[in-house]
């Protein structure tokens, strides 16, 4: 690997993806539709914002077709210290575009010595998912939600898009995936504006337990194997992730008191 | 059919090394501490916008004096390369000693190839989990890498500068004492500096995945005492 030196006219500036077209490494568009191939899709997300920031929650399983292909996938990232992506859609092309996003940002950052805007990252992301199209109308879609706190207004801010890049920003909760439905009907009854993160970890976590229940494609908790959806609060002090064992004994008191009351509650 | 005028080799040499040293003898010191905290890069720079120290990958940083344009753009190639490289294999795959041999590789080419050497002396260092596995590389304008230990300048006054700094040095150090020793020396006898003078980062040794920290203002100042 030599060193990628530019002429003044074909710099690709903090740009990543420019870097990985000029360096040849972008991957080619499927030509055909993927109706035949068994791909995995990882499924629901939510983002809910709290009075410090933001909460982001993905259960942990990816299916193809009617198998569960994967048990551990992850769907929540940092994208970077005051941001997290979390994502559904077609797992592969997903985890690819989660990668270079992070790559992207970090890549921004060091060039030109400080970090993009939120905004700025949003609209990026939005970029992402708009380069995608091509391969989305062959069935491998990928559409993210993107959380941060943004350190000039001092607010965690939330931005859902659609498989064009559209970008749109929601004021308190958003949803993706298959069961995006089920989920943001729990967030919805649940959510308060005023709520602070432990709360809306607490709605995340039962929004994502109701949402298995309704939705095949999402695991819920595996109190077996110690599996637990990935819950990540993004405030002032940057992305931080909640511990398994924290989602774990929520977990647990939420089917102790659906057990208490007797199994009723639907 | 005019015959240019022959030079020997050695003549040229020796004009383009003297050219590139006069460049960078114009510019103002840095030098680079191997500490107990990690590798401390303290540099004479009055801007806060124009930097001497960046970040170019997880463990390594990258320092350069003589020209800002010069090593401005060898850093932004650094950054890329390790980007690129991290991305086609893995973020551990990046390493310091290949990104300094390319450097080595450009350097050494401009200076014999082009009408103008760069005048420009770059430092790429990684730090190590465990103090004493630091690796500071020095590339000079001909292309020259040294591999450093313990402490490094890089500079007009490099020579009596290290030597200032080597009566003093002590690999045990904390960031503190390091930043300390650093701006005396760097400053001489006759200056003192202020924190607005200088230009500090450390990769600290034990830390998350970005280990590059630049050490600023109220900080830093407080450090100088």
């Amino acid at each position: 690997m030599t060193l990628p030196l530019f002429e003044a006219g074909g710099d690709p500036g903090p740009d990543f993806s420019a870097l990985l077209r000029s360096s040849g490494l972008v991957p080619p568009v499927p030509g055909v539709p993927a109706a035949d191939l068994l791909i995995s899709h990882a499924t629901t997300v939510v983002a809910i914002r709290c009075r410090q920031g933001v909460v982001m929650a993905g259960d942990r399983r990816a299916t193809a077709g009617h198998l569960i292909s994967h048990r551990t996938i992850e769907k929540v990232f940092p994208a970077d210290r005051y941001s997290g992506v979390a994502i559904a859609g077609a797992a592969g092309p997903a985890m690819e575009m989660v990668r270079l996003f992070q790559l992207q940002l970090e890549h921004y950052e060091k060039v030109e010595g400080k970090s993009l805007s939120l905004d700025g990252k949003a609209n990026q992301l939005g970029m992402m998912v708009r380069n995608n199209l091509p391969a989305a109308m062959q069935g491998f879609a990928v559409v993210p939600l993107f959380a941060g706190y943004d350190t000039s207004r001092g607010a965690g801010r939330l931005f859902q898009y659609d498989v064009t890049g559209g970008r749109y920003e929601e004021r308190d909760y958003a949803a993706g995936g298959s069961g995006s439905l089920h989920a943001g009907t729990v967030i919805k009854l649940g959510y308060r504006s005023d709520a602070d993160a432990d709360e809306m970890i607490e709605l995340a976590v039962s929004a994502l337990f109701r949402t298995a229940e309704e939705d095949a494609a999402t695991g819920g908790p595996d109190l077996v194997r110690g599996i637990y959806p990935v819950v990540a609060v993004i405030g002032a002090e940057g992305f931080e992730r909640v511990a398994d064992a924290d989602v774990e004994s929520r977990f647990r008191d939420l089917l102790a008191s659906l057990e208490s009351q007797g199994g009723e509650s639907q | 059919m005019t015959m240019p005028f022959y030079v020997a080799p050695e003549q040229l040499m020796k004009d383009r090394a003297d050219f590139a040293r006069k460049g960078i003898a114009r510019g103002r010191t840095l030098a680079a501490l191997s500490i107990k905290d990690g590798i401390l890069i303290c540099a004479e720079n009055q801007s806060n916008t124009l930097r001497k120290v960046s970040e170019i990958y997880d463990r390594i940083a990258f320092a350069g004096v003589g020209r800002y344009n010069e090593f401005d753009q060898l850093r932004i190639a650094g950054v890329r390369h390790a980007d690129l490289k991290g991305y086609t294999y893995s973020r551990e795959d990046v390493d310091a000693r290949s990104l300094a041999n390319q450097y080595a590789q450009v350097l050494g080419q401009t200076f014999t190839h082009e009408m103008k050497p760069m005048e420009v002396e770059i430092l790429v260092a990684e730090v190590a989990t465990e103090s004493g596995g630091d690796q500071m590389f020095h590339v000079l304008y001909d292309g020259t890498v040294n591999d450093e230990s313990g402490y490094t300048v890089l500079g007009g006054e490099a020579d009596s500068i290290a030597e200032t700094l080597g009566q003093s040095y002590d690999g045990e150090w904390e960031a503190g004492d390091a930043v300390r020793a650093a701006a005396a020396a760097l400053a001489g006898q006759d200056r003192t500096f202020e924190a607005d003078d200088l230009e500090v980062a450390i990769l600290i040794r034990e830390t998350g995945r970005r280990a590059f920290q630049r050490i600023e203002g109220d900080e830093l100042a407080g450090m100088l005492g």
